[in-house]
């Protein structure tokens, strides 16, 4: 049995975005899933943090690892996790997004769980619910647990964050990956790049404290981690890139484009991968991809995101209650 | 090789700021040493030397706009024929268009053109590609590979990309690739079926017209786009007052602008469509006396950058119809230098700025190995007789197809002798250098 560290309190009922997080709150997070790693590599996985509680997922969106990963993460917490299943249930109906939210919330959940199509769709039900929302992406603006659990998967190979460089490559434009990611690796001190065409990065990057390069070539130079991003289907050909192969040719990791990083430099990506667009195979199962640290990593930051929102709630019930007491 | 020597030349170098009297000195394809010191440090004994007797040696023409036939539409325009027709009118280098059948979208289309340059061509022909797939203004090309295929420019030839976010995207990434994009700006919905410069001729033509806003409107939003992106833009040929004062006022606030003018737009106005000549069907339109005048004299002042021939072949099927029913387009390589002449004898415009419109500043734009006559540069040059007089027949012209807008003008000053990397692709014979055979531009070998 591995014994609990007691972490401080996480001052936020929800987890929104990084935007809004200090660095001391992320490292608060990091450590919790530092920590929880060891619970998944166990033989007997289930703790009991969570007993009792209701986790309930709303996933507007496709999603494998993501959703599956909040699951097992509910799970192995001891939690009751309900998967709502959007094919058909009453949002196909006609069903708005705050209607269905105050449904789920009448059953007195104590976390939700929602990815949205819509930038700030979590920020619309985290003000009308009253359990805790996690973002698990909406639009592209936020997905705070991916870049938690990138932060953690960089700290346990690299041991450190500060002064690292990093180097964010692809479809900056649309990736909601990119975006929580910039901010987390800025907060936590590490140099950040991105690197893509410009018809792939939105207006204004350069003022989020990154470096922009238009070629891989110079953009991965002297990096010690490089992040590819999806390349979306329905972009691949049209008015952000030509094509497949000129978007591979040029902005395609392989091993030729890594060598010009450091020598123990660690190729991340947030999956789904597409071969042969921004990615090889041979990057792609190489000894330097740490792809499937990440979703290990997934899991444990899940762990702890869950735990500390949690704790945070019941930290406040029990406020309330000792004040009562003295009055 | 030997060395050759040209002597008591008038020699006229933008490049280097030079108009006076001089030697051009070159061996193996290079020139040497060029202007009125050439000699001082004396000449190689073997050396050819011809003396020009006061002719005037001009860098080769850079024509940035030509429309060629290969592939699709040989019986118009070869590769080899435009090539022979670009060297008897003094060009030694041009920029392709992509209008082809099928459209210059892709590398293997690059390289076919150049290899066929190679083998075929007796002048530089630099290709550039479609800015779009197929030109169908939806999905941007792959300006990458293009560039290293050897694409010099992207554009739409003679069309115009109507969808501004479209533009917006191929000029964002064509800057990452730092590629210029030069654009034709003719707004279709508003031209609808017109065929000639609106106003009162047009009406008593009893021809639909078009408005000088057809143009300047999507040239404003181009401009705004440049700014945005940072490209480098090249507004491929105007024809009224109002453009040259839209890219008057985007130069001064932004780098990367530049602008061209056909010598047709120079040279002619609305009058000459006289009893509805269809030979003098052009998009954009020939307009009026007025606009003409603006042109030249923003070609005089930099605000337009380079003149072009815009030479576009069209066949008998395409020309023999009722004015409406033709199709716009002129050749013009034959006849670029003898009719911007023109301009210099009438005083409108100086010998030496004529000449950097025609060479030195369209080969800085689009970034090519011509357009000077410095030491170490290849040795792309003309000889030039300034003042012979003569009258253009249909019949002399060689490229293959003949319409031409100025049969039977005067002209006063022709070329004498056009080479190409030290090599003579054009003689009429009257320089010392022999004459060149006619050239067989009907045969491939």
């Amino acid at each position: 049995m591995i014994k609990k560290r007691n972490f401080p309190v996480f001052p936020h009922r929800h987890l929104l975005g990084i935007r809004g997080l200090s660095p001391s709150d992320i490292n608060n997070l990091l450590e919790r899933a530092d920590a929880n790693v060891a619970i998944s590599r166990q033989k007997d996985k289930k703790a009991i943090v969570l007993r009792g509680r209701t986790q309930i997922n709303l996933f507007f969106e496709a999603s494998t690892r993501t959703q599956s990963s909040f699951e097992i993460a509910g799970k192995r917490l001891g939690a009751d996790v309900v998967n709502m299943p959007i094919n058909n249930s009453s949002i196909k109906k006609g069903e708005t997004l705050i209607d269905t939210a105050m449904t789920l919330n009448a059953m007195h959940p104590d976390i939700l769980v929602i990815r949205h199509n819509c930038a700030g769709a979590a920020a619309l039900l985290a003000k009308k619910v009253s359990c805790s929302i996690i973002n698990a992406g909406d639009g592209s603006h936020e997905h705070p647990t991916q870049a938690l659990l990138d932060a953690l998967t960089i700290r346990r190979t690299k041991g450190r964050l500060e002064g690292l460089i990093i180097a964010i490559c692809g479809d900056v434009l649309h990736s909601r990956v990119a975006c929580s990611n910039i901010l987390t690796l800025n907060a936590l001190g590490a140099r950040v790049r991105v690197v893509a065409p410009s018809t792939l990065l939105p207006q204004g990057i350069e003022d989020m404290g990154v470096g922009v390069f238009h070629s891989m070539e110079s953009g991965i130079e002297d990096a010690d981690v490089v992040m590819m991003l999806r390349l979306q289907n329905e972009r691949m050909s049209g008015a952000f890139v030509p094509s497949t192969r000129e978007y591979f040719r040029f902005f395609g990791l392989d091993q030729k484009k890594l060598k010009k990083a450091k020598i123990d430099c660690i190729m991340m990506h947030p999956g789904p991968m597409n071969r042969g667009v921004e990615i090889s195979s041979s990057v792609a199962d190489g000894p330097q991809s740490v792809i499937q640290t990440q979703v290990e990593m997934g899991v444990a930051v899940r762990m702890a995101v869950l735990e500390a929102l949690i704790e945070h709630c019941q930290e406040k019930v029990s406020k309330k209650a000792y004040e009562a007491n003295c009055s | 090789m030997k060395p050759i020597v040209l002597e008591n030349a008038r020699i006229v170098d933008p490049s280097r700021n030079i108009d006076e009297m001089g030697s051009v000195i070159m061996a193996s394809g290079k020139i040497i040493a060029s202007g009125a010191s050439a000699r001082n440090q004396g000449i190689p004994d073997t050396a050819n030397v011809i003396n020009l007797k006061g002719k005037a040696i001009f860098p080769g023409l850079v024509d940035a706009r030509v429309f060629v036939g290969e592939p699709g539409a040989e019986h118009r325009e070869t590769i080899a024929s435009a090539s022979y027709a670009a060297a008897v009118g003094g060009i030694t280098s041009f920029i392709m268009m992509p209008d082809t059948y099928p459209v210059i979208d892709n590398v293997a289309l690059v390289e076919f053109i150049l290899r066929t340059a190679k083998e075929m061509a007796s002048v530089n022909i630099y290709p550039a590609a479609s800015l779009t797939r197929g030109m169908a203004g939806l999905e941007i090309s792959e300006f990458g590979l293009l560039r290293e295929g050897g694409a010099v420019a992207f554009t739409e030839g003679k069309k115009t990309i109507a969808n501004a976010n479209i533009m917006r995207q191929a000029m964002t990434y064509a800057r990452d690739f730092d590629m210029p994009i030069m654009h034709e700006t003719q707004e279709a919905d508003l031209i609808d079926n017109g065929v000639m410069n609106a106003g009162l001729i047009a009406t008593y033509l009893g021809l639909p017209g078009i408005l000088r806003e057809a143009e300047v409107i999507p040239l404003e939003r181009d401009l705004r786009l440049a700014e945005l992106t940072g490209v480098r833009y090249h507004a491929a040929q105007l024809s009224t007052n109002m453009s040259a004062q839209a890219i008057c006022c985007a130069k001064e606030r932004m780098f990367g602008i530049s602008a061209g003018v056909s010598i047709n737009h120079l040279s002619l106005n609305e009058n000459d469509v006289g009893e509805y000549r269809t030979f003098f069907r052009l998009l954009p339109p020939l307009r009026a006396e007025e606009d003409r005048v603006a042109m030249v004299k923003a070609l005089r002042d930099g605000v337009i950058d380079i003149i072009v021939s815009s030479h576009d072949p069209q066949d008998v099927d395409t020309k023999h119809l009722p004015f409406a029913d033709a199709q716009p387009g002129a050749i013009g390589l034959e006849t670029l230098l003898a009719a911007a002449l023109r301009l210099y004898h009438d005083g409108s415009i100086p010998l030496k700025r004529l000449i950097e419109s025609l060479s030195t500043r369209p080969a800085q734009l689009f970034g090519l190995d011509a357009g000077t006559l410095k030491p170490g540069a290849m040795a792309d040059l003309i000889i030039v007789d300034l003042d012979t007089p003569w009258i253009l027949e249909l019949d002399m012209l060689h490229s293959r197809s003949k319409n031409s807008t100025f049969e039977k003008v005067g002209f006063q000053g022709r070329v004498m002798t056009t080479i190409v990397a030290g090599k003579v692709v054009y003689s009429s014979g009257l320089t010392g250098f022999q004459k060149t055979e006619k050239f067989d531009c009907c045969d491939r070998k």
